[in-house]
């Protein structure tokens, strides 16, 4: 064991984003799991809401992706992972319960980012990829989920 | 999980083999940390409550303080477990270690919500062998 020491090599940065993959692959699988548990009683707004998620949450796999290959390691495919959420799934959720997972979703993606991001600035290590370029990209996504999480707040406020 | 909850965790699973007091420098070699720096924090710890500290003994978690430490520990024990089922690792105990300070209870809490752990955790973590034990090595998908 050690305390707190920031990312020191390209398999624990491979490591990392791959862990994101993975947490944008869960927020996509239970986005449609949603869907499909609670279809009958979305309204307009949520259904627009899980689907863009979903959308978002394929774009940033996608741009993990590449980082993650250009460090020469492997991607986690969604194929492997939406079985498990699927497996996992608790069915009992009305909408409200859907909106509330909905933000822990963003809420806590924003944290792994935002955290990830300090321990690579903390990190003297240098990299396989360009760190400007690897900060850039995580910032750009912590501030979708950001977004997000404001997006889903304002939502759960109006319906209150 | 930050600083002060890996030392509380590792105090813990100290005062769990010890079966009494953790010794300082038994925790400094646990946390890989020199006697000063683990005195430091435990300075911190019982100034917030949550161990105390007698000299020549060692330190003893309050029981806010195991409550922190099991609450780490379990965290701990979801990225070992996600490890080894949902990405294949197997040197999970020392990747678990260098990810713990990066992974978040909540962030964890949504990695749980994809493997399968015991309702126990984390009473059945092994101290000794690091590692939960209820949890299958080799049970994971390919790395």
């Amino acid at each position: 064991m050690s305390v707190s020491q920031p990312v020191a090599s390209d398999h624990q940065l491979a490591r990392l984003l791959q862990i994101g993959m993975v947490l944008e692959e869960v927020v996509e699988a239970r986005a449609h799991q949603h869907y499909r548990s609670v279809s009958a009683d979305l309204d307009t707004e949520i259904e627009a809401l899980l689907e863009h998620a979903a959308e978002e949450s394929a774009d940033h796999r996608d741009r993990l992706a590449a980082l993650i290959d250009d460090l020469d390691a492997e991607r986690i495919p969604f194929e492997q992972i939406e079985p498990l959420v699927a497996d996992h799934y608790d069915r009992d959720r009305d909408t409200d319960g859907v909106l509330y997972d909905q933000l822990c979703n963003e809420e806590t993606a924003y944290k792994f980012y935002d955290d990830l991001i300090a321990a690579i600035e903390a990190s003297s290590a240098s990299f396989g990829i360009d760190r400007e370029h690897l900060v850039e990209t995580l910032s750009a996504i912590r501030e979708e989920e950001a977004d997000g999480a404001e997006e889903v707040t304002r939502l759960m406020e109006a319906r209150e | 999980m930050n600083t002060a909850e890996q030392y509380l965790k590792a105090i813990y699973l100290v005062q769990q083999v010890e079966n009494g007091p953790a010794a300082t420098g038994r925790l400094a070699d646990s946390l890989d940390v020199s006697p000063a720096s683990a005195n430091e924090m435990i300075g911190k710890l019982e100034e917030r409550g949550l161990a105390d500290h007698e000299k020549y003994k060692g330190v003893t978690l309050t029981d806010e303080g195991i409550e922190r430490a099991r609450d780490s520990l379990q965290t701990y024990c979801i990225i070992e477990r996600f490890l080894v089922e949902v990405l294949g690792v197997e040197d999970f105990r020392t990747e678990a270690s260098q990810l713990e300070s990066v992974i978040d209870e909540t962030v964890a809490e949504r990695l749980d919500t994809i493997i399968d752990r015991e309702p126990q955790c984390p009473d059945c973590f092994a101290p000794d062998e690091d590692v939960c034990a209820l949890l299958d090595p080799d049970g994971g998908a390919a790395d």
